[in-house]
């Protein structure tokens, strides 16, 4: 079975005015969204107290509200949990919240108040001071990725694939956060890690793509830079979507079965893969495009690493 | 042609069987047990083996076995029998009461030998078994506070001894603050401080109306070493405590500069677990009374007024406590001892703890020793835990105190404030030692800065819905190979077959806590691993359209390919290393299956596929053409 002309000749490169513009589009509009709507972040960043409730029998959202709100816990945010039982209910980061259990049980005490088949499944508390040292944390470990693999790209290949590699990594993750501002799904700690994976998938998908512009370069006596940008993207691009299609395959598993735990998980990681392989082939090649790589700058490369020379 | 030779066949051999073996441990289910352990005043042994069989078999419960190993006693159930386990819990607390710790437990069917060569199942987080977990926060500022009082006390005694005439010594904005009368005896105390205190930065301050200043601060490199001490020191007694909770597997662990995370599979109850961790030590100097026999004492039950019989820390030989008696007139308490540390004796190079106390506490310990010389003193270590009892539907709050000696050793001079405990039997020993005299001395409080608590059906739910996500991830990716790549997406398989149990394998053997965030990741490796292989399977077919032999397209497939594979996969391991290091808890977990993946799928797409392939196609001489779905393979052998 092949889904791809092998002799696919795309010219992906020519269309890179229009792929650059909407890359720059989607860009603004999700630091946009960054900015104005913001990211909904769960308890494990804002800190506060979280109930996981359930019923024994069906229980409308409505219901649960009007339970806490006469408890006096005007600001609970109660979400339904996937199926009419089970219920979470979030409390944020309130100075006075210093006894997590106590406010954990003041609000099954208000929940069995108004309907006595209520129960506690989990129930989270997370001081504010963790929650913001999680969030540094986070970009830290970002920031600490993305440079760690500027360097490594630089040293392997040049210092213009690794400001394309770093421009399509921060590309790929201002996207995906962008999402979660539009849709305002809930960004907790496994997100945060699913983010960092991103990363570290897209950054795989570009570097195949590299290896064969390197390649191609050092192969092809008059190279013109369109032509062998445009060969490596075509002769890797069977590969570029079986890989992301087995990936989603998996991450489509995870979200499907993998229960409420890991949903924030896959799904990043779905659109992840999304974003990652269109940066591929319609982000990265382009700005290499631009900054001007050509065959005689991958040539003192070789000299300095007899290992490279050797290789085709 | 076959150009791979046969110690790499035996490498991938070698490397699947011991896959097999380590991964294997995780195929067994646990069964559900009880635990008993031993407070310190009592003994597991074949007597309690006998007692516990007897008050399981009067409650009519059938239990598959009783193990009685070291220090513990195992009730295994049968599978299943959860309700049995908690029946024969409660049975087993009454009847053996507060002398012994009886907790539930999920005991391993995991053969000996293979727990013998290291074969283990992986320990599963808390979101996979339900539980309660705690960060702590450990307030180092008493015990900073403590110390600055102590080196107030050492600057006033070395200012003394040298004749310098000062003002005072009191706490400053920023640390201390010494005044003195001219400046001559200012340069003199600088002088003096520098080389007498040598943990603490000395400077010149501001002269005040007709007092000169110095101004004395703790030097950083000895506040990190407090700082780390106190944490510590934390950890330690929070080992001892929990163990008190009845808790199976219990993990303690330092997280960053100041907090502990405390992580108590099965527990529900936050409040009782609160209690233990709440709890207060102190530390007490007594003599002991060498008039009477503790033996006898014990025996009879008779004790002079003025004595105590408590019990040493570490038992005897026998396997049962060791009485002591001592005097009830404290010679010093924990509050007046401000370091513990263990050093070699300097004269004899013998393991020893140096303790230093505060002034009114050097003071007391002179007058006890000057008349005392030749007799032993020991050391009581003592734990105030609070506890809420319900009795006729009201809150009764009283608390519980624990009591043990943790030293004894005979006066041998006259001291004050400043003196070496010795005749302490190994380094650890008297590290130990310095670790509990610290404990109760240098307490600092907690506090709970995250609960999580997670219901064990949760767990079960997790776990379930988990293994789940595996098996039809790992299906779906199979199944799609094998249609796209034939032959070849077949041997790929087998290998991501094998990446998934050398990956359970290492994470068992390495013994990584099984997670949720965990399982995302390991299903993002069997997505991803296949890359490789992809990249090996397109290269070939590339090869093949090009017109090269099937034999060579093979070969030049993995050659290719390598370089690719390994720069994709070395960017990807620093991603997998950042949220190894830089990440906590959840992330943590994540990265470390991730990290460990990336290592695995190396080995099994690249050099495992590479060894099938060589098997099947390696031995023939003529192929006509490669199973790797392409319609160009009939093309490329014509």
């Amino acid at each position: 079975m092949e889904l791809f002309n092998p002799n696919s000749r795309i010219d992906f490169l020519g269309a890179r005015k229009i792929s650059m513009t909407v890359s720059v589009v989607l860009i603004l509009v999700s630091i946009g969204l960054l900015l104005g709507r913001g990211l909904n972040y769960a308890l494990d960043f804002t800190g506060g107290v979280l109930v996981e409730a359930t019923y024994k029998d069906p229980v409308e959202v409505d219901q649960v509200r009007e339970a806490l709100d006469t408890a006096g816990f005007h600001n609970a945010q109660v979400q339904s949990l996937g199926g009419t039982r089970d219920v979470s209910i979030r409390l944020q980061s309130l100075a006075e919240q210093k006894n997590g259990d106590k406010v954990a049980a003041d609000v099954l005490a208000a929940l069995k108040a108004k309907r006595a088949d209520a129960g506690m499944k989990r129930h989270d508390f997370v001081g504010p001071q963790v929650g913001s040292e999680l969030k540094s944390d986070g970009i830290v470990a970002a920031v600490f990725v993305m440079i760690g693999i500027m360097i490594y790209i630089g040293i392997r290949f040049e210092k213009r694939f690794a400001i394309a590699a770093i421009a399509s990594e921060a590309h790929d993750t201002i996207l995906t956060l962008g999402f979660f501002a539009l849709t305002h799904m809930e960004f907790d700690l496994t997100v945060l890690a699913s983010l960092l994976a991103v990363i570290g998938y897209s950054i795989n998908d570009k570097v195949v793509v590299f290896d064969r512009v390197r390649e191609l370069f050092r192969l092809t006596r008059k190279a013109d830079s369109h032509e062998i940008l445009n060969r490596a993207i075509n002769q890797t691009l069977s590969r570029t979507i079986m890989t992301s299609l087995l990936t989603a395959i998996a991450m489509a598993a995870l979200y499907l079965l993998g229960g409420p735990a890991v949903h924030g998980f896959a799904l990043t990681m779905l659109v992840g893969i999304v974003i990652g392989t269109l940066s591929s082939i319609f982000f990265a090649n382009p700005i290499l495009y631009w900054l001007g790589v050509s065959k005689t700058d991958l040539m003192p490369v070789t000299k300095e690493n007899p290992a490279l020379a050797r290789r085709p | 042609m076959n150009d791979f030779p046969r110690w790499k066949y035996a490498i991938v051999a070698v490397v699947l069987l011991l896959g097999i073996l380590y991964g294997l441990p995780n195929m067994f289910v646990q069964q559900p047990a009880v635990q008993i352990t031993a407070n310190h005043e009592a003994t597991v042994d074949q007597a309690l083996k006998d007692q516990v069989q007897g008050a399981l078999e009067k409650a009519k419960l059938s239990f598959q076995s009783i193990d009685l190993n070291g220090r513990q006693l195992l009730v295994r159930f049968p599978f299943g029998a959860t309700e049995q386990q908690s029946t024969a819990q409660e049975a087993l607390r009454t009847e053996l009461g507060d002398k012994y710790v009886v907790a539930l437990n999920l005991a391993s069917t995991v053969p000996g030998w293979m727990r013998a060569i290291g074969a283990r199942e992986m320990p599963k987080g808390l979101d996979l078994q339900g539980g309660v977990h705690f960060l702590m926060e450990v307030d180092d500022k008493d015990v900073m506070e403590k110390q600055l009082q102590r080196y107030a006390d050492d600057i006033r005694s070395t200012l003394r001894d040298k004749n310098i005439r000062y003002q005072s010594v009191g706490r400053g904005a920023q640390g201390l603050v010494v005044q003195l009368r001219s400046a001559e005896d200012r340069d003199a105390a600088l002088a003096v401080i520098q080389s007498q205190v040598p943990d603490v930065a000395v400077a010149n301050g501001a002269q005040v109306g007709d007092a000169y200043t110095l101004n004395a601060s703790v030097k950083p490199e000895k506040i990190t070493e407090i700082a780390q001490n106190t944490i510590r020191q934390n950890v330690a007694t929070l080992n001892n405590r929990i163990n008190a909770l009845g808790v199976a597997e219990p993990l303690i662990q330092q997280q960053g500069d100041t907090r502990i995370a405390v992580e108590l599979p099965g527990v529900q109850d936050t409040a009782d677990a609160k209690r233990i961790l709440g709890a207060t030590a102190t530390l007490e100097y007594h003599a002991v009374d060498e008039n009477a026999s503790a033996l006898d004492a014990e025996k009879t039950g008779q004790i002079s007024p003025d004595d105590k019989l408590y019990y040493r820390r570490e038992r005897g030989v026998d396997g049962k406590p060791i009485p002591v008696l001592l005097k009830k007139k404290v010679i010093v308490s924990g509050d007046e001892m401000v370091d513990a540390s263990s050093a070699p004796d300097p004269q004899s190079g013998l393991p020893a703890v140096s303790v230093v106390l505060n002034a009114t506490g050097g003071r007391k310990m002179l007058d006890f020793t000057t008349q005392n010389v030749g007799k032993p003193m020991a050391v009581v270590y003592k734990e105030t835990m609070p506890e809420v009892k319900i009795v006729d539907g009201k809150e009764v709050r009283s608390s519980k105190t624990t009591e043990e000696v943790i030293n004894a050793a005979t006066v041998n001079g006259v001291f004050s404030n400043r003196f070496l405990t010795t005749g302490l039997g190994s380094n650890k020993e008297a590290s130990d030692l310095a670790l509990m005299l610290r404990a109760g001395s240098l307490a600092a409080p907690v506090v709970i800065v995250e609960e999580r608590v997670i219901g064990p059906s949760m767990g079960v739910d997790n776990i379930n819905k988990g293994v789940k996500a595996v098996i039809i991830g790992l299906a779906a990716v199979l199944v799609f190979m094998a249609l796209y790549y034939w032959l070849f997406g077949l041997i790929a398989d087998i290998a991501l077959f094998f990446n998934l149990v050398l990956l359970l394998a290492v994470m068992s053997a390495v013994g990584v806590t099984l997670t949720m965030p965990g399982i995302a990741g390991i299903v993002l490796t069997l997505g991803m691993a296949i890359d490789a292989n992809v990249l090996i399977c397109e290269r070939i077919r590339e090869e093949l359209r090009n017109g090269s032999t099937p034999l060579a397209a093979i070969r030049a497939g993995y050659d290719k390919a390598w370089a690719t594979i390994l720069d994709a996969n070395v960017t990807h391991l620093l991603a997998a290393l950042a949220l190894m290091t830089l990440g906590s808890g959840a992330i943590r977990g994540f990265g470390v299956t991730l990290f460990i993946g990336i290592l695995t799928s190396m080995f099994t797409s690249v050099t495992v596929t590479h060894a099938i392939t060589n098997l099947v196609h390696g031995g023939r001489k003529k192929l006509k053409g490669l199973s790797i779905g392409s319609g160009y393979v009939a093309a490329a052998a014509a």
